[in-house]
Order: C-alpha cells, then structure tokens, then sequence
C-alpha cells in the first residue's frame, strides 16, 4: 500500500479554480470561526452553569434580548454576499471565452469519447493545449453523466436529451484526474480518465498524429450520407433552409415566434424536426430519432458550426430545461 | 416565586394502577392495539430493524472503502448496498423516527390528550409502513436494486436491470404512512389541546411537530405520484422521463427533489423538537426566545418547498433559475440559525445537567451546526459546480442526518425512555455510547468533506489511490460509531428488567407528560390536566404541583 502521497488540497490547474479555492477558504474561515465560537459558548456555558446541587433551578436572569436581532441580521448579511459571490463564479462559469477552442464529447455507459475539431478521436483520454480556452459541448449516448475536472473546480452533467456546454482554461501543464460524477450503473466509479494538458507546440504534434479528416469534413460526409444536401442546398432554391451562417444566428419560424440556433436548436431538428418549422418552409422533414448516433450528431454539428464562419458573437447561452 | 426549589415539591406519584403495558396481554392486545403509545412501541421495534439493517450495508461500503481497489464487493453489489442503505435509512428509518415512535407515543400525552384524533387511522399507518417494509426487505431478498435512493431516470426506467418496481412501490406504501401520520398529528394539536393549553404555551416539540406534519401532508403526495409515473415508464414504456420515449429526464429530478427536499425538514424538524424539550429540562429554563424558536419551524417548513432545485445546479437548469434557489436556500438558512443560538443562548444562568439526553443534544446543536454551515457553500452557486456529487455532499448531509437526526433520536429516547418504559437506562453506560457516537461520527465524517474538496465523487466503489489515508480515517470512525450504536441497543434492552424504577418524573422537568405516572395508565391521565403555566415555567409549574399536593 502506498499511503505516502496524501494531499489535503487539490491542485489548482485552471483559471476558475483560484477564484472557486477563494470562495472556499473565505467560508471555511467564517464558518470554522463561527462553529469553534458555539462549540466554545457549549462548553464555558455548559460548565459555568453546570447543576449543583441536584435540585438547583436555573436563574430567572436571560440573555440580553437583543441577541435574537443580532444573530438574525447579521448572519442573513453573510449569506447575502456569499450569495452575490457564488452567483458572480457561476456567471463566470456559464460565459465561454470566444476564442475557445471547440472539443466535443459523448458519455456512455462506461466511458468518455472526445473528438477534436480536427478529427482525432480518443476514449478517456483529453489532450488540450495550455492557456486556451476550451469549450466542450456533450451528450450521453444513454443515462446522465457528469464529467468533472476536479482540477478545474468545473462539472456539467451530461444528458441524453440534448446538449451541456462547459469550458475551462488550464493553467498547468499536466495530467489530471477526469471523474464521471452523476452514478450511471455497474462502472461508474470505472468511467474516469485523464486530461493532458500540453503545451500549445506538443498539442500541435499531437494533432498531426493522423485523423479522418476534420471533424467538420467527417460531418459534411455524413450530411451527404443521410442526403441532407439534397433539400439544404447552399442557395436558396432547396426545400429546406440554407443552413450557411445559420448557427448562432436568430431564426424566423412559422408561428412568427423567434429562436436563437444555437446547438439545442441544430439538434432538435435534427432528431424532432416538426418541434420548429422555419417560417417560408413546410413540415416535410423525416426524423433522424434512432438513426444518427450522438458521435454522428456531433460531427454533424460541428459541420453545421463550420458553415457559420469564424466566430464573432458570443457563443449562445446555456438553454433554459 | 424562586423561593420554591425543587425539593420542596413531593411529586404525586399516582395511586397504583394498571399502566399501558399490562393491561392486556397476547400477541392481538398489540398488533389490533389503538393505544397511541403501544403504536408508538410498534413503531420503535420495527425501526430499530431497519436501523440496523441499514448500518449493515453502510459497514459494508465502509469496508470495501478501505482500500482503494474495489476488491471486498462486486460493482454491483456495492452499488445495491449503497442504494438500500440509503433507501432503508431515509425511508423506513429517519421519516418514520421521531414522528412515529417518539411523537407518537408523546405528542398525545403532552397535549394532555387520552390519544391521537384518529387512533385506527394511527394502526392502519403502522400497517401500511410494514407493508412498505416487508416490500423493501423481499426486494433485499430477491436481488436488491441499484438505482441510489434517488432513482434518477433514465437509468432507473430504463437501464438498470433490479428491482426497481418493487422498491418504488415500498416507498410508494410507507408514503401512505407518512401522510395518515401527519394528518393524524395536525388535527390532533388543533382539537385535543387540554384545558388551558393555548398555542403560545405548548411545548416546543409539539410545534416542531406540527411544522414537520405539515411538510409530511404536502409533500408526500408529490413523490407518490412521480413514483407511480416511474413506474408507469419502466413498465408500459410511456414517455415521460426519458428522452428516448420523448420525456425529460430533468422533470423527473424536479418532482423528486420537490419532494424529498422538504423530507429533509421531515427529518430534522422533530430532531429540533426534541433539542428544545431536552435542552429545557437540563437547564430547567425556559427556552430563549420561545416565539422565535417555535415560528422559526414553520419558517423551514414554508421555505422548504422552495429552495429543491439547489439540488440540480449542474444538472443543466437556466442560469438565473439557479440564482433565484441559491437566493431562496440562504433564507432557509436563517431560522436554522435561529434555533442553534437560542439553545446555545439558553444555557446561560441555566441549571445545566450533563446527563445522556443532553450530551446527545449538546453534541447534536455542535453537528447540526457544522453540517448547517456547509450547506452555505453549497448553496454557494459557483462553489457547488465544484462539490456537488462529490463526498462533501455525503458529508455535509450524514451531518444533518446522522449527526442532527439521528442524535436528536437518540435524545428523545433516553430522555423518555423512563416515561416509555417505567425504568432507567443505566447512566454511564449511556454517557459513554454517547461519547462514542460523537467521536466516531466525526472521524468517519470529517475526513469526507476533504475528500470531497479533493474531487471524490460519491457513490464510487473503486478510488484513486491518494485518497486512501483519508478513507481509512472515515472507515475507523463507521467502526466506532458502529460500537456507539451497539451499546444503546444493550443497555437499552437490559434495563427493561434491571433498570432502577422511574418514578413520574426523574429529571424534574416540566410537561404533561412529567405529570402521569411511568409507564402511563392506558388512558394517559386519571382526569383531564388543566394548563395554568407557560411552557417550560419552572417556578409556576412547581408551584402548581406544591398545590395538587397540599390539596
């Protein structure tokens, strides 16, 4: 048995993480005071006043009334910064940086598959480059997972109904721990990996280990394969929407409502397409429900993404449930 | 009138009649019983079953956590016991706990009432909680389930290959329970007050009680119906939760936590109630800020409707609904807050006995505590992404549970014990289980808030190897705490014959309970008691009694 490596603090790899351990330590400070403060009133009290004799009655004197008004400002007053502070790390958390770069990710019972933009796929296994924002976009093939970067102080539970967005910045170069943190069945505790955190010059010779072609090309494979084209033409004469510059932009639909297409959006429909008609088209596309797996989806979306060009705007936020 | 100690007053001791216990005999005078406080007895025995079943598996899980490699269980077998751990401890141990056993067998007599409003309804809860509870146990039999007493979909509807229809309909059973018994409660304290027992001057365990009865009425029906759509999915596959039939698995985890967020409050709220009880009668004062401590329950009860997505702020809910139940979950913290200074605030200038129910309470005010004040970084949206499903979430809520509830329950039965039974548990014996409770729950526990920052997740059969010496600690600390519960159940059972004699009241505290004889005669009271003091008023109660005696 090793027992000689024993940390009591993880390591701090990413960006957010600084600000997640000083959230952390600002509450073990205040809360540790204030518990070792009534553990400490217990004992003194409990031992000042303790029964002697047998049959002695407590004295009629209180605690000051004005106790019950302090403890009840004064902590609420704590709970609302910390509120303010929590709320401020989460909405950092959902915006991604623009110039992250885009890694795809599928949970399965029990493993992690990740696909880089330029094709190169691996299980369990997440090599990024340092200091650059990476922002994942993720979906279960089967039950929820949650893919956490304990090293980050990042998680997101990954659905099968549609897809969770999470990004992280590395700050070390490194390998560390990938846990699945939503129980999934028999191998939960089996469903971890590890993330390579390279420098950006090792992550360029790593990608040039060979691929299928880009993640985008395999897509367009695919959109050729499932005769996608046929109806989305890349001008106006198709019977489907021009899908150029369609992610990230805001769609007409039939019933004069407007939607942000953004990744949820491109998926819905795909797999339920009647859920959103473009205003100008009819309901005349087949589901894809069952016939397109989520690495498949995937490829088609970052197919989907590749048409809209370089990305300027902020990538949209995360859908309501 | 401080001039009356407690010396001067003779307590009554009833003329000698036959008490609850003997007035019949044979297995049917019990199991047809309608006594309040022989369901109350029904109650304690078939917990106390469960209890330790569910400490079973939880020995297990601590065992195989030894070491890092999964080696002592299979994954599947140590996913099954977690799950029925968790199962059998929430649902047919902790709910049913205080409510049904303590209150039971109390609430009644502190109300100076002859029994609940409804004593058939009171047996037809026992039986539907055994229902539950043999449905639970064939399902152990059977092969078990493995879904964590969550039953998050669309793992449970459709790919776990258990018993997962089996358990869901015990829970759904011991729900019924759960719901007869609250109600039981509410109409009880509304229409059986005694004379003179206005709102304002019932003990603090009653109001405890009524908040807690409130959350087991209204919230319960929730979770039998998302159960029966749990079913309803797994076995005629409509589509409701899962997104392969066209469902959402999220809305499966907003009913759940809709209700069993509140079941916490179920759970912790009577333990309050008995803090207030027992931290009164060892300080033989009245409770800091009475009206505080009494609204501050039904404060939790309200606000706990209203914080359950706390549960899911990685579970991919919109941004902003996040902030309003983070918002939401500090206000629940308040009256939390509340309640632990007021019976810090208590002690002062207080008569402060250190016996058994006390130290259970002192050490429960200081856990409760500490498993509060990790509910604020949790709640902390942020900071949650980070431990959320990890091991400080295991932590933070075995404090609440185990070391607020579950000592609570402790309390409550040694300090009625003697009203319950007639006898005394043996004092020392008892100081030193509860010695052990307290220090083998903190060093099974404590370690686990650090695992959990260092990124374990729970529910994890195997580990990475540098989490090791903290495991170990957890597993010494469950071996301690295991011998810590032991005891109880010896001493317990051994004072029943060899205990001393109680008398009416053995610790000089005040309630109507303090007034009947112990064990109580079947109808609690000779006559109807008539309420002249204010809860917990010492030198009014002792004068009230010096005066029964000199009449």
């Amino acid at each position: 048995m090793m027992l000689t490596d024993f940390p009591l603090f993880p390591e701090q790899a990413s960006t957010v993480a600084k600000q997640t351990d000083a959230l952390f330590i600002m509450l073990t400070i205040v809360c540790g005071a204030v518990s070792v403060l009534i553990f400490t009133m217990i004992f003194v009290l409990a031992i000042m006043y303790r029964r002697r004799p047998d049959n002695e009655l407590a004295q009629e004197e209180e605690a000051p009334k004005i106790l019950e008004a302090t403890w009840i400002v004064v902590p609420f007053i704590f709970f609302m910064a910390t509120f303010v502070w929590g709320s401020w790390l989460y909405f950092r958390l959902a915006r991604v940086p623009d110039n992250a770069l885009d890694i795809y990710a599928t949970g399965k019972q029990w493993m992690w598959k990740f696909q880089h933009p330029t094709g190169q796929r691996e299980i369990d296994e997440l090599h990024v480059p340092v200091n650059r924002p990476i922002r994942i976009t993720m979906a279960s093939e089967d039950v929820i997972h949650s893919l956490f970067f304990p090293s980050f102080r990042v998680k997101a539970d990954v659905l099968p109904s549609r897809y969770r967005i999470m990004w992280f910045q590395a700050t070390k170069v490194g390998r560390f721990h990938i846990f699945c943190t939503e129980y999934c069945g028999t191998l939960h505790s089996g469903m971890i990996g590890w993330v390579d955190v390279m420098q950006p010059t090792d992550y360029q010779k790593w990608l040039a280990g060979g691929s299928e072609g880009s993640l985008a090309s395999q897509g367009q494979a695919l959109f050729q394969k499932y005769a996608c084209n046929t109806c989305h033409t890349e001008d106006a004469t198709g019977r489907g929407p021009v899908l150029l510059g369609l992610y990230g932009s805001t769609v007409t639909l039939a019933n004069n409502a407007t939607v942000v297409a953004d990744e949820n959006y491109i998926r819905e429909s795909i797999l339920s397409p009647q859920a959103k008609i473009v205003k100008g088209f009819g309901p005349i596309m087949p589901t894809f429900q069952g016939q397109v797996n989520e690495d498949d989806l995937l490829k088609l979306l970052a197919y989907v993404r590749s048409l809209a060009g370089p990305r300027t705007t902020t990538p949209p936020k995360e859908p309501k449930s | 009138m401080t001039s009356v100690t407690y010396h001067d007053v003779q307590f009554l001791e009833p003329a000698k009649t036959r008490n609850y216990l003997n007035v019949d005999y044979g297995a049917l005078s019990w199991l047809l019983t309608k006594d309040h406080k022989r369901i109350g007895i029904l109650y304690m025995v078939s917990i106390s079953v469960m209890f330790i079943l569910g400490g079973f598996f939880a020995l297990m899980m601590r065992l195989e956590l030894l070491t890092p490699e999964g080696d002592l269980l299979t994954s599947d077998t140590y996913n099954k016991f977690f799950t029925l751990h968790g199962i059998i401890m929430i649902f047919f141990f902790l709910i049913p706990s205080i409510p049904a056993v303590l209150g039971n067998f109390i609430l009644p007599i502190q109300l100076g009432a002859k029994d609940l409003a409804f004593p058939r309804i009171n047996l037809l809860s026992w039986y539907l909680y055994m229902i539950g509870a043999f449905t639970g146990l064939l399902v152990v039999i059977i092969g078990g389930v493995d879904t964590g007493w969550t039953f998050y979909t669309p793992f449970s509807t459709q790919y776990s290959n258990t018993h997962v229809i089996g358990t869901t309909f015990g829970a759904f059973i011991v729900g019924f329970s759960s719901i007869l018994t609250g109600l039981n409660f509410i109409v009880t304290i509304h229409r059986m007050r005694a004379p003179g027992l206005t709102w304002y001057r019932l003990p603090l365990f009653v109001w405890a009680m009524y908040a807690t009865s409130l959350v087991q009425l209204l919230a319960t029906p929730i979770l039998a119906i998302t159960l029966v759509m749990l079913m309803i999915e797994r076995f005629i596959h409509v589509g409701i939760f899962d997104p392969a039939l066209g469902g959402d698995p999220l809305l499966f985890q907003h009913m759940f936590w809709f209700y069993s967020h509140p079941a916490v409050y179920i759970m912790i709220l009577p333990a309050m109630g008995v803090a207030s009880e027992v931290v009164a009668a060892f300080t033989r004062k009245k409770i800091f800020g009475y009206t505080f401590v009494a609204y501050s329950s039904l404060a939790i009860a309200f606000l706990g409707f209203l914080v359950w997505a706390h549960h899911m702020f990685v579970a991919g809910i919109s941004v902003y609904s996040a902030m309003i139940f983070s918002f939401l979950s500090y206000f629940v913290a308040v009256p939390s807050a509340i309640k632990v200074f007021n019976w810090t605030a208590t002690l002062y200038k207080g008569s402060v006995s250190w016996q058994t129910p006390m130290l259970y309470i002192l050490g429960f005010i200081g856990l409760f505590t500490m498993g509060g004040v990790t509910g604020l970084f949790l709640a902390a949206l942020g900071l949650d992404v980070h431990v959320t499903d990890t091991y400080f979430v295991v932590a933070h809520f075995h404090y609440i549970m185990v070391g607020g509830a579950v000592m609570g329950y402790f309390a409550g039965l040694h300090y009625w014990w003697p009203k319950i039974t007639g006898r005394m548990y043996p004092e020392w014996w008892a100081r030193l289980g509860a010695l052990l409770v307290f220090v083998g729950f903190n060093l099974t526990f404590f370690p686990q808030f650090i695992l959990g920052y260092l990124g374990m997740p729970r529910r994890y059969h195997a580990y990475a190897p540098e989490f090791q010496v903290l495991n170990v600690m957890s597993t010494a600390g469950a071996s301690i705490l295991a011998v810590g519960y032991m005891l109880p159940l010896v001493y317990l059972l051994w004072s029943l014959r060899f205990g001393r004699k109680a008398g009416t009241n053995p610790w000089g505290a005040v309630g109507l309970e303090w007034t009947t004889s112990s064990p109580p005669p079947k109808d609690n009271f000779h006559e109807t008691p008539v309420v002249t003091w204010e809860a917990y008023d010492y030198p009014a109660m002792l004068k009230a009694m010096g005066e029964t005696q000199n009449v």
